[in-house]
């Protein structure tokens, strides 16, 4: 029986929603703000918040001085092939951990998760050097998979909850009726799975889209995605707030308008499997 | 049919021919962002002009991330670099490696008899010059002349760390959130530790004796942390052990400090009348010093090498030429003015009268040649670097100890904390890389 709540109480904790909300949701406004600022207005103390001569003369400089679009497509790129890819390797993989687990399962999904907990500079080395043998270096392809490695424990993960989800007793059925593996997993458990497949894309995409660490140190001019477009904007000699922040704007403005359109998916994808 | 083919063959050649008369060589620069570097991006058509055959790509990064990538890069040999903005602790460093290509044969209008001793010097090893200079900077006291005169005192043009004691007391008004001086306080080897380690010089300090020992355990050690503190949490600002540049930049040119002793560099952003409230009422003097001979300013330049790994050394060659040449520097004063052209680099530009004109022109010229790579401090040392240690352990080293003076300055420990934790690790550190 659901248990009633008082008018005030949904008041508390609507206000108290927003409150988080906002809390988290401050930074990035005022990224925002900053970038319409002057440099002078955008370090003035005390902080200026909204009454100031708002001015686009920040981000004319940031499109004239880099190739935006460069970097754009590069972040498209390496987020959506290294997602597109992920999902590939992992679908099956959770398949067969959900639905044939072995006795070594649960350690085995222990283990690559145990892979998240190595700091990412621990490899740094090898891979650099991997990558000059194999020519990949301010490469696309090779960022791509690099991310894909870095993210397919979280994606087998969150398939692997989802998967579980599922009746076993529905892809026996297939199974019986002559169905072989490929349409098993093609056309009985993906349409099943489709929500949780969007939201682990999205969660993913969000993920590689906001990589730093491999973007920065594998990159140079040819594949460098939109992190190193912000990275390129940061000094620690001269006062130039106003145009990183523009420069930061530009490099989030795509991953926030995707996440507020598809929130309802990603709240969902999170929180499946959470209340039992 | 032959002579068709005949003639497609032909074809052929010469569309190859032609395709290999116009083949374009790409250099990929990497290179930190500050306002000389991207004012160079803006006048490459300059140079591609004259080299068509030339493609440029830039790779622009904040310094620290900049450092890491090339650094990493030059080491494994990744050659994703044609062209690197390094700094002078690191050119001696990798000179040594044979990590850089010698520009000793740059062409002779280049002129390398023309560029400032002393920063020539830091950029030689073993007579071949293995980095140009793009601009150099020094260290000054960059002074509110109001309100020194509000104080009744007079900036000398040389002071004494005593006179910028007196003067800090005389413009301190915390209740009116003036400051009077403004310090590096933020932990990092190129932060509070070059400050200190310049300042430290000026009080006959040394890193190390001539057996590489280190000297934090010294008499001057102690003077040099005891008056920085002193300063900093008498005059200084609130929070400042996380103050760095750009903080303290901020501070100034919001009319918080009364003085501030960085880098010359920063004499154009204080001076500029868009940015800063107090453009016109900016003085400059040399850092200051102890009496011993020695003054407690940095030497800096950030400089244009060629990795070994690059497979378009000659290309590489032509643009670090037309970059850090002083037809350059007159291009950058056509387009943006002198008081924008890198500082700090040639004979030639202070000689100019024009250039001489720019308020802080001179104070930086003396604030570079009262610098001395290879003799920094009073005492003999083993090794070159005003405010740093021309050997790869430094950066880590520094970073440590500049965590512990940090911490220091945040009244978390005391100074004899401070400098005994500072000895230890130090002396950690150098037996461990076989000191």
């Amino acid at each position: 029986m659901a248990r009633a709540v008082t008018t005030q109480r949904k008041i508390i904790n609507t206000a108290a929603a927003w409150a988080v909300g906002l809390l988290i949701f401050f930074p990035i406004l005022w990224t925002v703000l900053t970038s319409f600022k002057t440099e002078a207005t955008a370090i003035a103390d005390p902080p200026v918040f909204l009454f100031f001569d708002w001015t686009f003369e920040n981000y004319k400089v940031v499109t004239e001085r880099s190739d935006y679009a460069r970097f754009l497509w590069n972040s498209i790129f390496i987020a959506g092939g290294s997602t597109l890819l992920g999902i590939l390797v992992a679908v099956p993989a959770a398949w067969s951990m959900a639905f044939v687990p072995s006795r070594r399962t649960k350690d085995i999904l222990l283990w690559m998760l145990s892979t998240k907990m190595l700091p990412a500079v621990g490899v740094l080395y090898p891979i650099y050097l991997l990558f000059i043998k194999m020519g990949l270096l301010d490469s696309r392809l090779g960022l791509t998979l690099v991310l894909m490695l870095i993210n397919l424990p979280i994606i087998i993960w969150m398939l692997y909850t989802y998967f579980r989800e599922i009746p076993g007793e529905i892809l026996e059925a297939a199974r019986m009726d002559g169905a072989t593996l490929r349409s098993e997993i093609l056309f009985v458990l993906i349409p099943l799975a489709v929500p949780g497949i969007a939201s682990t894309l999205l969660l993913n995409f969000i993920l590689a889209w906001n990589e730093a660490f491999w973007t920065l140190n594998l990159t140079a001019a040819k594949a460098a995605p939109l992190t190193a477009f912000i990275a390129s904007y940061s000094s620690p000699e001269g006062l130039f707030y106003a145009k990183l922040s523009a420069a930061s704007t530009m490099a989030i403005a795509p991953i926030l308008i995707l996440g507020w359109f598809s929130q309802k998916q990603l709240v969902r994808g999170l929180t499946f499997g959470a209340v039992k | 049919m032959k002579q068709n083919t005949s003639l497609s063959l032909v074809s052929v050649a010469a569309i190859l021919a032609a395709t290999a008369v116009h083949a374009e060589t790409t250099i990929t620069i990497a290179t930190v962002n500050n306002g000389d570097m991207i004012r160079m991006q803006g006048l490459t058509d300059d140079f591609t002009a004259q080299n068509p055959d030339i493609k440029l790509e830039w790779v622009t990064l904040e310094e620290n991330v900049l450092r890491q990538r090339v650094t990493q890069d030059i080491a494994a040999k990744g050659g994703q670099f044609d062209v690197m903005t390094i700094g002078t602790y690191e050119v001696p460093i990798w000179g040594a490696q044979d990590w850089l290509v010698s520009l000793n044969d740059l062409p002779d209008e280049w002129d390398a008899d023309d560029i400032l001793p002393a920063i020539r010097g830091g950029l030689t090893v073993d007579g071949e010059l293995y980095a140009a200079p793009f601009y150099g900077e020094s260290s000054m006291v960059m002074y509110r002349t109001d309100l020194m005169e509000q104080a009744g005192l007079e900036m000398p043009e040389a002071p004494s760390w005593g006179f910028i004691k007196e003067a800090a007391a005389a413009m301190t008004d915390k209740d009116n959130g003036i400051y009077g001086i403004c310090l590096r306080g933020k932990a990092g080897w190129g932060e509070n530790m070059a400050f200190l380690t310049a300042m430290s010089n000026s009080f006959g300090a040394r890193w190390f004796d001539e057996n590489w020992r280190p000297q934090f355990d010294s008499e001057q050690w102690a003077t040099t942390l005891n008056t920085y503190m002193d300063l900093m949490n008498n005059y200084g600002p609130p929070g400042a052990s996380t103050n760095g540049f750009n903080e303290n930049l901020s501070l100034f040119q919001q009319g918080k400090c009364g003085m501030w002793i960085d880098a010359t560099v920063a004499a154009s952003f204080v001076t500029n009348p868009t940015d800063s409230t107090v453009a016109d009422k900016v003085g400059f003097a040399l850092a200051a010093d102890a009496g011993l001979g020695k003054r407690g300013n940095w030497l800096w330049a950030w400089s244009l090498a060629i990795p070994t790994g690059s497979d378009a050394t000659e290309e590489a060659k032509k643009f670090v030429a037309w970059a850090t040449s002083k037809e350059y520097t007159a291009l950058v004063a056509a387009n943006e003015g002198w008081a924008n052209v890198p500082p700090g680099t040639r004979t030639s530009l202070y000689e100019n009268p024009e250039y001489a004109k720019v308020p802080f022109a001179a104070m930086t010229l003396n604030s570079i040649n009262s610098a001395d790579p290879t003799a920094p401090t009073v005492d003999p040392v083993p090794y070159t670097g005003v405010q740093f240690v021309a050997i790869p352990e430094f950066a880590g080293i520094a970073t440590q100890v500049g965590q512990e003076f940090s911490a220091a300055l945040a009244g978390q420990q005391t100074v004899e904390e401070a400098l005994a934790k500072a000895q230890i690790l130090t002396a950690e550190e150098m037996e461990a890389a076989g000191y």
